[in-house]
């Protein structure tokens, strides 16, 4: 453009008044988050694996802050942030609420891609690969010693190893999780079985459905998933507490069209279309279960404890409504959970801060998310077996406070606690295999005449093929 | 811009040294004369370019890049091939294709049978009208869960109804025979008052003296319809028709809700589902861009024709 074009005049004065206000209200619609690109390694030239100096000032923007409909959780959120401010005056602690769930697929993939998520951000054991490939973690290995987080020798060797890649830690985890056989307390008992002992055999669960539904009204004894991919992830539960697995150790080929995957395909069909007592209405996905057993019309699902909280803080059901044992089979269990990684980029100092938080926040016995007398006063659920990744004697002393301040009958959960089966991670291109499954849950869960072989060999070739096709 | 052409007969017209700056300061002057206009320009112009014109072109070049271990490298056609390789893109393609089909059976005949009979009513049109426009105005998520309780398998009102006449209850969405079928139904009943009223416009526009001599000459309702209604509306049919395609080959809603994504055995799973799959689930946006650049392609044959049509109908 040139210069001559533009002379004072009362309409080029409106050209910029408008210009400006353009250009405004474009920068409104922007996110920006505290980034700095130092770099890590382009900060401080102190020891990187020392504590954060309390004298740092530093800002970080930290997601998952509970939303102000969650009021107690909000509450000690900024208790937490003062407490942590007395001993690290300088560190601003800037925490961004999401409405729903902490992680939203959709939207953590599209923050990763614009390189616009906070910088300590609420991931899930799965998504390491994700947040690598996108370039968005900074390697944390040399910032975690026993120094900065005093319980990182009791940690759980298998949590920490899932945020592990090649050896270099990229994440904190807050919460885990394995999954088990939740049950209704209340239509047990109706049903004339006993709430103290759940199910451990899926001869047993195929039993105890038959005598729930047998209650009518439209209750149905066990329910099942079968949409959104949400289907596969429980038909890999399933085969894992039989043993079994469904991609082989190389994560090359389909492991699940064997006499296993039969057994549970078939048993799935045989409930649902021979005993009628899994409910007519199928395609169910995350959520669906959870309304029905809250609203007593299912008396039976795989589910991790985490489950029991959403459905008592969301639908206004009561804890003692619920109880949990192992997994059908009890062989091995699907475990996942929750972490927090520090964005890429993020100077020593701030990963330093990030890291002082995490341990503050959620890796400290008697602090954060465990101080158990806390939650108790605040009338928030005490006494779930999970998050649990602690082991030996802080373990211990964890699950002693857990009890002695338990908000529910702890009791209910002692089968699952009693029982532990070993954890086993979800397997390689884990959304991709369950999308396929999916479809073999869907088919024999609404079609009467279901041809369990084919669905599984049709499975099998297109899980072969979303491995190979990379 | 092309530059406009020039008969071969006539002479090359003759430039003269001083045009180009000539035309340079004429540029110069509209931009002046316009100033307060273009400043508001700029506003529409950036908000197109961050979000309309950047992500078209980001999308192309998503579709030829790779992510793996914070790289981003050149990926050739792989994701393209990765697309062809996948075992639901075939899948998809059917599903989408059947919609599309039962989408124009039902969505593009429907609408323009109920206009043709709106049409014929002399009394209480403008109540009719609102009538068969009131479902476009619900959200479509309202709607969705309307269907889905009438076509629940246990408790729905469609397997009420047919149990009065003794007719064995269905599974609708919940059976790979019927899904794709009880889909567009939900989505005709959703989506139909937009085409009525287009297509009532369109038959309102028919000057009434060809009915008048079509019925000297003895011609009853049907053959009305055939030789003076269709005729006369046949470039909207045509441009309908089309616009018909177009959006059906890019449904999401509709299956996404009534099915929970994919259906009984993914016989409802879309090709935009895929997309949505492919981005959101699997982090695989090469994938995701690729598969919407083979969308691209096929629509923009489909759209190139309906321009051509529509240019068609000014003339």
């Amino acid at each position: 453009m040139r210069s001559s074009w533009f002379r004072p005049t009362r309409r080029s004065s409106a050209a910029a008044v408008a210009a400006v206000l353009t250009l405004t209200s474009l920068a409104a619609c922007g996110t920006s988050s505290s980034d700095d690109n130092s770099g890590a390694g382009g900060g401080s030239k102190a020891d990187i694996s020392a504590p954060l100096d309390p004298k740092t000032k530093v800002t970080l923007t930290i997601d998952c802050m509970p939303p102000a409909a969650k009021a107690a959780e909000l509450r000690e959120w900024k208790e937490d942030v003062k407490e942590f401010n007395k001993k690290y005056p300088n560190v601003t602690i800037n925490g961004k609420s999401t409405p729903g769930q902490c992680e939203e697929p959709a939207r953590f993939t599209a923050q990763l891609k614009a390189k616009s998520q906070p910088d300590v951000f609420y991931t899930y054991f799965t998504d390491l690969q994700q947040v690598l490939d996108n370039n968005g973690a900074a390697d944390i290995t040399a910032y975690v010693t026993p120094k900065t987080v005093p319980a990182l020798d009791s940690i759980d060797g298998n949590v920490l190893g899932v945020l592990k890649k090649d050896g270099k830690l990229y994440g904190l985890p807050t919460s885990n999780y394995t999954m088990g056989l939740l049950i209704n307390r209340k239509l047990f008992e109706r049903a004339g079985l006993d709430p103290n002992k759940p199910p451990t055999t899926w001869e047993e669960v195929r039993t105890a459905a038959k005598k729930i539904a047998g209650l009518g009204n439209g209750i149905s004894g066990y329910g099942e998933y079968s949409a959104e991919n949400t289907g596969g992830w429980h038909f890999t539960a399933a085969m894992y507490g039989l043993g079994a697995d469904v991609v082989s150790a190389d994560g090359k080929k389909a492991a699940f069209n064997d006499a296993t995957g039969k057994q549970v395909a078939q048993q799935l069909h045989d409930m649902r279309w021979k005993d009628d007592s899994m409910g007519k209405t199928q395609l169910l996905k995350w959520g669906d279960l959870q309304k029905q057993i809250a609203s007593d019309k299912l008396g039976m699902f795989l589910a991790a404890p985490d489950d029991i909280t959403y459905m008592v803080q969301q639908l206004g059901a009561k804890y003692e409504n619920f109880g949990m044992g192992p997994i059908p089979g009890g062989k091995t269990t699907l475990f996942g959970g929750n972490d927090y990684m520090i964005k890429k980029g993020s100077s020593p100092d701030k990963i330093k801060a990030a890291v002082a938080w995490l341990n503050f926040k959620t890796l400290t016995p008697g602090k954060g998310q465990f101080q158990w007398d806390r939650t108790k006063a605040d009338k928030l659920p005490v006494g779930l077996p999970q998050p649990n990744f602690f082991t030996g004697d802080t373990k211990a002393k964890d699950l002693a406070s857990r009890t002695e301040n338990a908000t529910m009958p702890v009791e209910n959960f002692k089968p699952f606690l009693a029982n532990p089966v070993p954890g086993k991670a979800e397997p390689p291109k884990a959304q991709e295999v369950y999308k396929v499954l999916d479809n073999v849950m869907s088919g024999v869960l609404t079609n009467r005449n279901a041809d369990i072989d084919k669905l599984l060999a049709t499975a099998e070739q297109q899980v072969n093929q979303v491995l190979a096709n990379q | 811009m092309s530059a406009p052409t020039v008969s071969k007969s006539s002479p090359a017209p003759v430039r003269a040294p001083h045009q180009l700056p000539v035309r340079r300061a004429s540029l110069a002057r509209a931009v002046q004369r316009n100033l307060s206009a273009h400043g508001f320009l700029i506003g529409a112009v950036l908000c197109f370019s961050f979000f309309s014109w950047y992500p078209m072109v980001r999308e192309f070049l998503l579709a030829f890049q790779k992510n793996k271990d914070g790289r981003t490298t050149w990926a050739g056609w792989s994701n393209l091939s990765y697309v062809f390789n996948d075992p639901a893109f075939w899948q998809a393609w059917r599903n989408t294709l059947l919609f599309t089909g039962l989408a124009l059976v039902l969505g593009f005949a429907v609408p323009f049978l109920v206009a043709v009979l709106l049409n014929e009513f002399r009394h209480g049109q403008g109540y009719l009208r609102m009538l068969v426009y009131l479902p476009v105005m619900l959200p479509p998520v309202a709607s969705v869960l309307l269907f889905k309780y009438f076509y629940d398998p246990g408790y729905g009102l469609f397997n009420r109804i047919i149990g009065i006449f003794g007719i064995p209850d269905q599974q609708w969405l919940q059976s790979t025979s019927t899904a794709m079928i009880s889909v567009v139904v939900a989505a005709t009943w959703m989506n139909m008052g937009g085409a009525t009223l287009i297509y009532l416009a369109a038959l309102q526009g028919i000057p009434g003296e060809l009915y008048e001599a079509a019925e000297l000459d003895g011609a009853g309702l049907w053959h009305k319809i055939w030789h003076v209604t269709i005729p006369q509306t046949r470039l909207i049919l045509s441009l309908m028709f089309l616009m018909q395609i177009i959006a059906t080959m890019q449904v999401f809603t509709e299956p996404f809700l009534l099915t929970n994504g994919a259906g009984p055995e993914g016989s409802t799973m879309t090709v935009v589902y895929l997309i949505y799959q492919y981005a959101f689930n699997f982090n695989n946006y090469g994938g995701a861009a690729a598969l919407g650049l083979v969308l691209l392609v096929l629509l923009a044959g489909f759209s190139a024709v309906y321009v051509r049509l529509g240019r068609t109908q000014e003339d």
